[in-house]
């Protein structure tokens, strides 16, 4: 079962005079067709300005097609009339935590689409407390928001997505403002949704993050250019940096020392893989010399 | 020469308040002329409060900060005067910018401390170069800029004050492996041309690692750890223990060691390891 669709989507950034004539087209992506099926961990992954968060914008709606189309769980996104519908089956978590957090407490923070829904207040209540238990913020429900690490408000505004049980959430670089320890956090919790069955879309341009994903895409000058499994991604390295992406630490050096020589796997991944086996290479060198 | 010394530096926020805290705690450090110094810690180890002293932002509760051998805080020390000698930009440095043309922003400092047209134009025309800030950029809006070209324009205008120390708050927070490299590439150009000390303060160690000379790690306000680069590493677990990240690449290194192979305890770059690991085939191989 497909939860996003999009068909041929084309998208153009319009700068307006002060008439509200059209005086500059800024084209942001150029037919972009991906499926994302229900239950996937996605991550997308491209260097600024390669239009990863325009397309994720479209995904619930806040964007809307130029032309070519978005289907969410088979809603046309440009049907006005089922917008609340399209926005309650994909959530989206942005960049600073600062920006969507609205009220002084956190569970009243929590509770505010709820509310703005008319949910009845019991509901409410257990809604907003099986979320906060879920991403482990409960503790602070009390708290004001403000007081709370870079790690724990990203939580907190995970929270409230959760509470409106979408199908799917979108999330737009979120851990690009926080420390190690935070982006921890984060992305702990997102494998965890992703394992209780929510369909995750990552944005991002940390490679480690990309490969914890079970799918990757990678985005160029508004268009798709790679997707596959981590592994498959990763193995090419090359390709990777010249539209100005890392990869890991490790798989680089894999693939220098290929390029060396060095009978490696291409496809290394994280640091006890590469371990293993220039463990093995390199104890056979030295078993050879003795 | 020294540049910087602190001598039992204490700072306390909220003093005789119930929110009393002590957030640096009795550092004593020197910072030679000329280094390019990283300072790395978790939120809230004291971090950003240590630099906020070193152009006299904040006053020490208890201790000295000396700059340039001065007392900064003595009667005979202009505390303005300060503020010209150390540069100080902060995370997110592009909120700073207000300015209608990028030029007008660069030449903001400058023009306050009262240069004359011509200096002010050769000013802005060496920090932007400096920062590779492109020369049909500056009659343009900053904000049409990127990110990673706006945080430029910034240390543009903290640069055209030329000041003898710089201390960059996470020059590269937020921005994309691309925009990061060509600022801290940058940052680090600037420092081989014009010999200035900088202090890089990151929560990124491979950042930290791969452009400064010295590292200082903090932890809960004190002085955890004050050595070269290359040492840094044999402390990783130490390290680890309060809960910094060591790059991938020192880790893949800790592994083998575990696992009887030693390449060493200073592998922080991608270069180094495989240098030791084809060293240590080629001599197999002989």
């Amino acid at each position: 079962m497909e939860i996003i669709k999009t068909e041929n989507l084309y998208f153009d950034y319009e700068i307006y005079d002060d008439k509200g004539n059209v005086v500059e087209k800024n084209p942001a992506l150029h037919g972009v067709n991906l499926t994302v099926q229900k239950g996937e961990f996605l991550a997308v992954l491209g260097h600024n300005g390669s239009g990863k968060s325009t397309l994720a914008k479209h995904f619930n709606g806040i964007l809307l097609p130029s032309r070519g189309k978005v289907f969410v769980n088979n809603i046309d996104v440009s049907d006005d009339s089922r917008i609340y519908e399209i926005r309650q089956t994909v959530g989206m978590v942005f960049q600073n935590p600062d920006n969507q957090i609205v009220a002084a407490i956190v569970e009243e923070d929590v509770a505010f689409a709820l509310e703005n829904l008319g949910v009845p207040p019991d509901e409410i209540r257990e809604r907003i407390d099986e979320a906060m238990k879920l991403v482990d913020i409960y503790k602070y429900h009390k708290h004001a928001p403000h007081r709370l690490s870079g790690g724990q408000k990203q939580r907190v505004a995970i929270a409230g997505v959760i509470a409106m049980r979408p199908m799917c959430i979108v999330l737009d670089e979120p851990t690009a403002m926080l420390d190690p320890k935070g982006r921890k956090e984060v992305m702990g919790t997102i494998k965890m949704l992703n394992e209780k069955g929510i369909t995750i879309v990552l944005i991002t341009h940390y490679m480690e993050e990309a490969a914890q994903a079970r799918r990757v895409v990678v985005m160029d000058k508004g268009a798709i250019i790679m997707d596959g499994t981590p592994k498959e991604i990763f193995s090419e390295v090359e390709k990777l940096k010249a539209v100005g992406l890392d990869v890991p630490q490790v798989t680089e050096l894999a693939y220098e020392l290929r390029k060396a020589g060095v009978k490696l796997p291409a496809n290394i991944l994280n640091e006890d893989e590469c371990a293993k086996e220039l463990a093995v290479i390199l104890k056979e060198g030295r078993d050879l010399l003795q | 020469m020294t540049a910087i010394e602190t001598k039992k530096l204490s700072y306390k926020y909220g003093i005789g308040t119930p929110f009393e805290i002590k957030a640096v705690d009795d550092i004593s450090l020197t910072v030679e002329k000329g280094s390019f110094l990283g300072i790395i810690g978790h939120t809230g180890s004291g971090k950003s409060t240590l630099i906020q002293h070193l152009n006299g932002l904040l006053k020490p509760t208890h201790g000295e900060i000396l700059i340039n051998e001065r007392n900064i805080w003595t009667k005979e020390v202009n505390i303005r005067s300060i503020r010209f000698e150390v540069g100080l930009v902060f995370q997110y440095s592009e909120h700073q910018l207000f300015e209608e043309t990028v030029f007008r922003d660069i030449a903001f400092g400058p023009k306050n401390i009262g240069l004359s047209e011509e200096e002010i134009k050769a000013r802005v025309m060496r920090a932007a170069q400096a920062m590779g800030v492109h020369e049909n950029w500056l009659s343009r809006s900053p904000f049409d800029l990127s990110g990673g070209q706006k945080r430029r324009v910034a240390l543009a205008g903290v640069i055209a004050m030329e000041p003898q120390i710089l201390v960059l708050d996470e020059p590269a927070a937020g921005l994309d492996p691309y925009g990061r490299d060509k600022v801290l590439t940058k940052i680090k150009e600037y420092h081989e041309n014009s010999g200035i000390t900088i202090l890089l303060v990151s929560h990124s160690m491979e950042d930290i690692v791969k452009y400064a000379d010295k590292v200082i790690v903090m932890n809960k306000g004190g002085l955890f750890l004050y050595e070269k680069t290359d040492k840094v590493f044999s402390h990783a677990d130490e390290i680890v223990e309060i809960g910094l990240d060591v790059p991938q690449i020192t880790r893949l290194a800790r592994l083998l060691k575990a696992r009887g192979i030693d390449i060493g305890d200073d592998i922080y770059t991608v270069e180094r390891a495989k240098a030791r690991i084809l060293e240590l085939l080629g001599k197999a191989k002989k």
